[in-house]
């Protein structure tokens, strides 16, 4: 008898969903009744998954893990998802896509999510990446009477299919020539001369790429996260990230941990792209959501640094670094929510200006933020970084490291015109207050993290090394 | 007679795949074709599974055939609503037309 204890947190979720789309099709206007449940439910599941924390644990003959490392991506995806739902209430309300499917469609793409940060199995991490996908793409749609919505929604149907078809693919040939779906029993059969298998690597690291808007694979990024309501592209540059970057590490660790040399090419090309192109595309944008497409792309691009050294000092350094980002992605989208004139969402860069009179938290907050995305010291982003950089100069990949400096101070360059329009520009018409709390509480989580993240690293290195334990 | 490996199904297999990529790629017409490629895709994936899991001997193949059967399903009711609903907002579904994000 299996232990099914340990696969309580999914159990529980899908049961809230479908509770909840009952109650949601049964009782009419219960939107608000459904988005507060499942943001309870969701901060209720994070000592559900908790309890749990042994360093490793196999269900299903090993083809599901709940290991630290699980546990913890777990807890970030549940954090982070809570946290959007809260602070983007009160935009669903007045964009008027407030429908009881939106919290629905976030609580199935959450178990998608799930299933992709601990399977050990290829059919597992696919089905997890498409219960994922095909919930995104209809909360990317899900403003359905505005064209750019409607449009984001097809660009990521169509690249979203295509990527999980390359992806397939990919497992389809590694399957055929190892004769298993499993993790473990592939590292154990994978012979590095065989070209069919090479072949199902890079398929599936193409696919696991798109997912995470790394380069070449971005191209529906940008359109994407400026067609979707705010509060959509807020819920796409947090959890659906940190999934892809945790199927990525246990793809790469596990079934392909002893090929090292085989894809660290690939990763390093498709880092140093992904930094590059995030830096240079980023400056010419006026759109502020797809400035932050872009930043998102340059910060995977160090992620994936962190990975390319295949030790486990990298693992963990990426593992931080997407924390960090994640904090910090909480912190810009609850700013980008904060600019609005007269019940009017506005997203062109100008329209910063004079955030610094209204508004004098937020534009100090927002300066914080953009510093720390920046990576300058002494806030959360200059660490996270830093560590990055550590980890791969210790396996002398010495232009990598320089690349990614080169690439950090042209990326700071669009980051300080945003704070010189927020101080320096001519103010225009007045900001509407703040009412939410849940914009406050927001904001002053994310910035309160980043500024005071240098009195105490430990306690954040701490948990992201245990994290590390349940890798290799 | 030649006898059927194989390699003629992976051979097979790989051909639909290159259709479906293509399709994908060189389409300047209309967003079905899209979708049809993403099937033939999936189809490519199908015959690799089935034919590697006769070859092996073994099941786990065939079950992963049937799953991604109902993902498709799931994927094509999918994108065939997102496609009905970008059809009211832009009266067009060419190619061409999916014009108003770039930058």
């Amino acid at each position: 008898m299996e232990n099914l204890n340990l696969i309580y947190p999914e159990i529980f979720l899908s049961l809230l969903t479908i509770g909840l789309l009952m109650l949601g099709v049964f009782k009419k206007n219960s939107f608000n009744l459904i988005i507060r449940f499942s943001s309870i439910g969701l901060l209720l599941l994070i000592p559900v998954v908790y309890i749990n924390n042994d360093i490793s644990n196999e269900l299903f003959s090993q083809n599901y893990l709940v290991d630290s490392f699980s546990i913890f991506m777990k807890i970030l995806i549940l954090g982070s998802s809570a946290i959007a739902l809260f602070f983007t209430n009160e935009y669903i309300k007045n964009s008027s896509i407030n429908q009881f499917e939106y919290p629905i469609l976030v609580l199935t793409s959450i178990l998608g999510m799930f299933v992709m940060v601990s399977s050990n199995n290829l059919m597992g991490l696919y089905l997890g990446i498409e219960l994922q996908s095909l919930s995104l793409y209809v909360l990317a749609s899900l403003n359905r009477d505005s064209i750019k919505s409607t449009e984001a929604g097809v660009k990521y149907f169509v690249l979203g299919a295509l990527s999980s078809g390359l992806l397939l693919y990919g497992c389809s040939l590694i399957y055929g020539f190892t004769g298993s779906t499993n993790y473990y029993i592939i590292a154990k059969s994978f012979d590095a001369n065989n070209l069919a298998l090479l072949f199902g690597l890079v398929f599936i690291l193409v696919g696991l790429a798109f997912k995470i808007s790394a380069v070449p694979f971005h191209m529906w990024t940008p359109d994407v996260y400026e067609g979707s309501p705010t509060s959509v592209t807020a819920f796409f540059a947090l959890a659906p990230k940190v999934a892809g970057m945790a199927a990525i590490i246990r793809i790469l660790y596990v079934p392909f941990g002893n090929i090292v040399i085989e894809w660290q090419t690939i990763l390093i090309f498709i880092s140093v792209a992904s930094m590059i192109l995030g830096a240079v595309a980023a400056i010419g944008q006026s759109n502020i959501k797809r400035l932050m497409a872009y930043s998102g792309i340059s910060h995977m691009g160090y992620a994936l640094a962190g990975l390319v050294t295949g030790t486990k000092d990298g693992v963990a350094s990426t593992i931080l670094y997407v924390l960090i980002y994640v904090v910090m992605s909480i912190g810009s989208f609850v700013c980008i929510l904060v600019m609005k004139r007269k019940n009017i969402y506005l997203e062109n860069i100008r329209d910063l200006s004079g955030l610094s009179k209204n508004h004098p938290l937020v534009a100090l907050s927002f300066v914080v933020i953009l510093f720390s995305l920046a990576g300058i010291p002494p806030l959360a982003g200059f660490f996270a970084k830093f560590y990055i950089f550590m980890a791969v100069v210790k396996v002398e990949f010495y232009t990598l490291a320089v690349i990614g400096l080169v690439t950090s101070v042209i990326s700071a360059f669009y980051y300080l015109r945003i704070i010189k329009i927020i101080y320096f520009d001519p103010s225009q018409e007045k900001f509407d207050p703040i009412s939410s709390n849940g914009i406050k509480f927001s904001l002053a989580f994310s910035t309160l993290i980043i500024l005071f993240y240098f009195l105490n690293p430990s306690i954040f290195t701490f948990f992201t090394n245990i994290a590390t334990a349940a890798i290799k | 007679m030649i006898e059927i490996t194989l390699a003629h199904y992976l051979f097979l297999s790989a051909v639909v795949f290159t259709i479906g990529i293509i399709g994908i790629f060189l389409n300047r017409k209309n967003v079905i074709v899209i979708l049809m490629s993403v099937e033939l895709i999936l189809i490519a994936v199908n015959i690799n599974l089935v034919s590697f899991s006769v070859y092996l001997n073994d099941l786990v193949g065939q079950v992963f055939t049937m799953f991604v059967l109902t993902v498709a399903a799931a994927e094509a009711a999918i994108g065939l609503a997102i496609l009905v609903v970008f059809f009211r907002n832009k009266g067009s579904i060419h190619v061409e037309d999916i014009n108003s994000l770039k930058g």
